[in-house]
């Protein structure tokens, strides 16, 4: 008898051409001119951040691979921790202390991802536990903004002045400026209503375009979008989750900007600033921690649309972005259970349909 | 007219170029042929011959028995040479009872049934036998005997018949090359089968990515006017039968019905096809069109080849190898099954023998599920692979169950689609026969738990009895008593028994 081949592994015998690697490098080079421009925009400290952050999860990555007695090579070259650290960075601000990268990618690699059981595991977006332990735990040094001093202009940092900020955390008090998410909350607080503050923060078209404090890769809103739009075509993101938070976002903010505008900024000012946009095609958008069904995005996207507001104008930080989706990623569990597809000839309750008339 | 959407789907490498183009050529008769007694679902058929018998082509070597089965033919005139075991067409290898037949190379017919000269003016009943005497099967793939479906008219009020040239699964152009050059058979098999089945409507479905098909099709239709052609979007898998319906009537045939509860039957091109030449001719199923086609195979064709033929014949005939085959394929790529040896003989559902190479298959080790839920929004049944998958490796079968996986037909959309590469289908595969061997133990169970009851109570029935007759010989005065409630509860189970 002339076997042939191992039956071993009933079909299908053909595949598509997806897999992790490459969809794990397509969200990379979707983020690349954005982070490209902003690290031209925040300049050295932003660029050796940025380094050291990426860095730091990649190593931690093969540091728990290697306990976990897990093919080390094998596993980075999925990328997912690349992912990881760019994105963490990205949400980190821009001349922070380069201790902060590394301590952020050690909350994020070693204890929201790997003490879980590795990728796919997570039951919180990593980058975001990164960020947010960082918040929590450092909120000094979590909360330097700086104005943007574009690479090689006047005023930007040299290279050894730049090392001095990132490694020595001498960021010069004349050059931090506030996020105007942060600046409308202080005047709040010292009952200055938001009609006369939003005087002093970046008008839309600056905002639009990057030229605005905030974290390092979120304020260059047309490249994002276009990054977003760059994973829609490609079919690696749907419009889902992004439509739905900057939609429950707009229309609750401009809601409440119509009852009291003296106290709530509007809804096109909640889209444009802080991490609104990033957060919705990047972050919210992650798979693993996000619901799987295409009703169930809808739900969380929603969620997180919400909660981001609600942080914002009700709670102690200015920005909720990472708060909201930690929120929500918790009850993707449960939001996936409820958002079950409906199987073919059967109900909502699995049962089977009636007998419809005949044709 | 109006076609519908139906969920989810892919659209896999077609790949269907490579022998689109090719002829149906006529294999040329192996020396010796090997039909096994099961070529499709149901009772496997009782042989009608012994070693050395001659037979000719078209005779009835082995007869269908029980209520689910099929008769199968000698595909050539020649002598039996043995009755014996053979590795099957399956995954496994398994041997099975199989005649084999050596060909004397005149390829005779024997004596065949009466053509029927007007099969639209006999009663339906003459079909159906001719049909079912004729051996022929669902030549889709699945093999089902056609003549059962063909009496589905005699219990209910059947609206229309559907005949499926969907032909979804890449590299199968069989389907496609019998539509081409066949059209008028074709067509005038299905008009005799609609006319067995009493539906007033023929609509024959096809792939748009089957142009020629169509026009040839539409212009043999275009005298019946209850013949209906019509193209379906190119969306893997179309051909499946619960979908192509949904796609041109718009209904979803509800869980546990068959589409004939809604009036509508689907048969495959090729068995309407079979269908005429039985009627037309008396000729019965003893070759099919088979697709070879696979980048291992050097000369890719379509092959008419008689049932029977041994996989490596035709792969002989298409000039062997010309790379190493990393799997060969019995069927299309996507719902197809791995053949483990060239040994196994072309059966009546045989469509193609695909010879693939690693880089066709492009397999890859499983790694981590990303849960990016693809294999949701691709699922053609609406289920959640990425849940169901999760629970069978955990060995909880009854929450997979729960997730319908019993609802899920193996079209393989899922895996091909998984960017981890994670063998969703193998895992279902194991869930389905794994929960069927758990249902079956447990209505054998309750079976055995039934007659023993039964006997209890038929032991107990024949001592009250014995005691009856004691005390009526020792005291013949007394009336007997039998007891009403037991007796009642007694008369109950019997009667589950029986039925």
């Amino acid at each position: 008898m002339s076997v042939v081949a191992s039956a071993k592994k009933s079909g299908p015998f053909a595949h598509g051409f997806s897999s992790v690697q490459k969809t794990m490098f397509t969200v990379l080079l979707a983020l690349a001119p954005a982070t490209a421009f902003n690290l031209y925009l925040f300049g050295w400290p932003a660029i050796l951040l940025f380094t050291i952050t990426v860095g730091a999860c990649v190593a931690i990555e093969a540091v728990c691979l290697q306990l976990a007695g897990k093919p080390v090579g094998a596993t980075l070259a999925d990328c997912s921790a690349v992912l990881t650290g760019w994105l963490l960075a990205m949400s980190l601000p821009p001349w922070a202390p380069w201790w902060v990268g590394v301590l952020a990618a050690i909350f994020a690699i070693a204890l929201a991802k790997h003490a879980f059981g590795g990728i796919g595991q997570n039951v919180f977006n990593p980058a975001m536990v990164g960020r947010t332990v960082m918040l929590i735990s450092f909120p000094v040094a979590m909360t330097i903004w700086v104005a943007p001093h574009p690479l090689f202009s006047a005023g930007a940092p040299g290279l050894a002045e730049s090392f001095a900020i990132t490694f020595g955390g001498n960021v010069p008090d004349t050059m931090s400026a506030a996020s105007a998410l942060g600046h409308i909350k202080t005047e709040l607080s010292r009952g200055i209503p938001v009609t006369q503050s939003m005087s002093q923060v970046p008008d839309l078209m600056d905002m639009t375009l990057g030229y605005r404090a905030g974290s390092m890769g979120e304020t260059s809103l047309l490249l994002i979008l276009a990054g977003g739009l760059f994973l829609m075509a490609k079919r690696i993101i749907s419009w889902h989750i992004p439509v739905s938070m900057m939609g429950s976002l707009f229309l609750i903010a401009a809601l409440f900007h119509a009852i009291d505008p003296a106290r709530f900024t509007s809804g096109t000012f909640h889209l444009v600033s802080g991490a609104t946009v990033l957060g919705a095609f990047f972050i919210a958008t992650d798979y693993v921690t996000s619901p799987v069904s295409k009703s169930g995005q809808l739900v969380f996207g929603a969620g997180v649309g919400l909660l981001t507001w609600s942080i914002r104008n009700f709670a102690g930080y200015p920005e909720g972005m990472a708060f909201a989706v930690l929120l929500m990623n918790s009850l993707t569990p449960i939001i996936d259970q409820y958002t079950r597809p409906r199987a073919f000839g059967r109900n909502r309750k699995g049962e089977p349909l009636p007998l419809e008339k005949k044709p | 007219m109006k076609i519908f959407t139906v969920r989810g789907g892919i659209h896999p490498e077609y790949r269907k170029d490579i022998t689109s183009e090719k002829g149906i050529t006529v294999l040329p008769m192996p020396a010796t042929l090997y039909i096994p007694l099961q070529q499709h679902i149901g009772a496997p058929a009782e042989v009608l011959v012994v070693a050395g018998d001659p037979v000719k082509k078209g005779q009835m070597i082995a007869r269908n028995q029980g209520s689910v089965s099929a008769s199968h033919h000698a595909p050539t005139s020649g002598r039996i040479m043995e009755i014996t075991e053979v590795a099957a067409p399956h995954p496994s290898g398994l041997p099975q009872t199989t005649i084999i037949l050596e060909s004397d190379g005149k390829d005779e017919w024997g004596d065949l049934p009466e053509p029927i000269t007007d099969p639209f003016a006999v009663d339906p009943k003459a079909i159906h036998d001719r049909v079912a005497c004729s051996g022929i099967v669902g030549m889709g793939g699945a093999a089902f005997p056609s003549a059962i479906k063909l009496n589905l008219g005699q219990q209910k009020k059947l609206e229309i018949l559907l005949l499926n040239g969907a032909e979804c699964e890449p590299y199968l152009t069989c389907d496609d090359r019998v539509m081409r050059e066949h059209a008028d058979e074709v067509v005038d098999g299905a008009r005799i089968m609609a006319h067995a089945l009493g539906t007033p409507r023929v609509i024959i479905g096809i792939e748009q990515n089957k142009p020629q098909a169509i026009e040839a099709m539409t212009r043999a239709a275009s005298t019946f006017p209850n013949v209906e052609v019509v193209a379906v979007p190119v969306q893997y898998p179309m051909g499946s039968e619960r979908h192509l319906v949904q796609a041109i009537t718009g209904i979803e045939t509800p869980a546990r019905k068959l589409t004939a509860d809604l009036g509508i039957v689907v048969h495959n091109v090729a068995t309407a096809r079979a269908v005429h030449h039985a009627v037309r001719f008396g000729r019965p199923l003893v070759a099919r069109v088979v697709t070879v086609s696979g980048g291992a195979i050097r000369d890719p064709k379509n092959l008419l080849a008689p049932i029977g033929a041994k996989i490596a014949d035709l792969v002989e005939f298409c000039g062997g190898f010309a790379a190493r085959p990393e799997s060969v394929v019995n069927g299309g790529p996507m719902m197809g099954q791995p053949l483990a040896s060239l040994d196994a003989p072309v059966v009546k559902g045989t469509s193609g023998i695909l010879a693939l190479t690693a880089e066709e298959i492009n397999d890859r080790p499983a790694s981590a599920c990303i849960r990016c839920g693809s294999c949701i929004t691709i699922c053609p049944c609406g289920l959640s692979p990425v849940e169901m998958s999760a629970f069978i490796r955990k060995d909880n079968l009854e929450t997979a169950a729960k997730l319908g996986v019993m609802d899920c037909f193996s079209c393989g959309s899922c895996s091909w689609v998984c960017p981890s590469h994670i063998p969703l289908v193998h895992y279902f595969n194991y869930a389905k026969g794994m929960l069927r061997d758990q249902e079956s133990d447990r209505r054998k169970n309750e079976r055995i738990k039934l007659l023993a009851e039964v006997r209890v109570i038929r032991v107990e029935k024949a001592a009250e009895a014995k005691r009856a007759a004691l005390a009526a010989k020792s005291k013949p005065a007394a009336e007997a008593a039998p007891s009403g409630a037991a007796g009642e509860a007694k008369a109950a189970t019997e009667e589950k028994v029986n039925a």
